[in-house]
């Protein structure tokens, strides 16, 4: 799957399927930190990616 | 994962509350969350003029967004930073957001007013960006408010933001500023707007999927200024505290504020310490408990070039 990360902008392709929980843990990121978006929707981190989905990464955190 | 309300598939879950939900069932939460945060804090009424200082991410939008909704007369206040092209995409954000709803939209422009950008005038300063910054938002946030007739300035600062500066205060014993980290700052005198947070009961990862479910196109960038920011520091740890216990942060800063309430009892109010410290700059005439405001001092520091 394509899975597009944010600061810095950059895609990188993973093997699907997983479940996104494994993904972010793949990506060595916290959830509590990303919103994970398929399409126009949001995906919780039972949800399955497949291979061919393309997803995005939307960090939550701002402000300095 | 399902909604645990109407048992639809759930797009966001959050565990501090047990609980997950869909989107109608999402905005729903958000609101009613929003709604308790004005009504228990006595921020506003549905009669008074609300000013929203936005700046073109999810926190801001969101909550004009939301106080619309819910029924209040909110309004759009964007101070425009002149930090290239971060500010240009976050203005363009901001109108496109107001025009498309019809929402009054004022803006101050720091290049045309201060004749410089933020970034230049830290420089002519030789004071930290984020420094600069914060004094020169908190005086036009004010300014703007009291000038232009509204009853309250609201912010779109969220838990994170609140526990994450509790977290640095008290880090640093900075106790004298604890005083001001409330929900709700009292219009203690002439020149002074009363301000409010509505969205300090949520955490900023609800109201991105909040913007998100409602399609709010923001801007994602982050400030260029903000890199290495302490504030992003004490975020990650809490982040890594909440996902370790959830409710964590709910309960460091709530927990806080409950204090801070059965103390304000035997203590003098914020509104009788304000007036015992506070009187208009003799440049501006904007409330200050120097002889000259903060503002005043660096805009007459950049003019001048900064002391030896």
């Amino acid at each position: 799957m394509k899975v597009l990360l944010n600061h810095p902008v950059r895609e990188v392709d993973v093997k699907g399927p997983r479940r996104v929980k494994d993904l972010l843990k793949e990506l060595n990121l916290l959830p509590e930190t990303v919103l994970v978006v398929r399409g126009d929707d949001l995906v919780t981190e039972d949800d399955m990616l497949r291979d061919d989905d393309r997803i995005e990464i939307r960090p939550v955190m701002s402000g300095g | 994962m399902r909604c645990r309300k109407c048992k639809d598939r759930a797009v966001l879950e959050i565990p501090r509350h047990h609980t997950a939900f869909c989107k109608p069932c999402l905005s729903d939460f958000i609101c009613a969350q929003a709604e308790r945060a004005v009504t228990e804090e006595k921020m506003f009424t549905k009669t008074d003029r609300v000013l929203v200082a936005v700046s073109g991410g999810k926190d801001s939008l969101s909550l004009l967004d939301i106080l619309r909704r819910l029924g209040y007369q909110a309004d759009a206040f964007y101070v425009d930073l002149g930090i290239g092209e971060y500010s240009r995409q976050s203005k363009a954000r901001v109108e496109q957001f107001t025009s498309a709803r019809g929402i009054p939209l004022h803006v101050h422009e720091l290049k045309e007013d201060e004749g410089a950008g933020i970034n230049e005038l830290a420089d002519l300063v030789h004071r930290p960006t984020c420094s600069v910054c914060g004094t020169l938002k908190r005086y036009h946030f004010n300014r703007t408010a009291v000038e232009l007739g509204y009853h309250v300035l609201a912010t779109g600062h969220n838990l994170d933001d609140e526990a994450s500066r509790l977290l640095g205060n008290v880090l640093h014993w900075q106790t004298e500023y604890l005083d001001k980290q409330g929900p709700t700052l009292p219009a203690s005198m002439d020149g002074f707007a009363k301000k409010v947070k509505p969205l300090f009961r949520l955490a900023e990862r609800e109201i991105a999927a909040y913007a998100i479910v409602n399609k709010i196109d923001y801007i994602v960038e982050e400030c260029p200024n903000s890199k290495g920011a302490k504030m992003l520091l004490y975020k990650d740890i809490l982040n890594r505290l909440e996902s370790e216990s959830p409710g964590t942060k709910q309960a460091f800063y709530w927990g806080f504020l409950a204090k801070q309430e059965a103390e304000a009892k035997t203590r003098p109010s914020m509104t009788e310490n304000d007036r015992a410290v506070l009187h208009p700059c003799i440049t501006c005439g904007q409330p200050t408990t120097a002889e000259t405001c903060s503002y005043c001092k660096l805009m007459a520091r950049a003019k001048t070039g900064p002391a030896a």
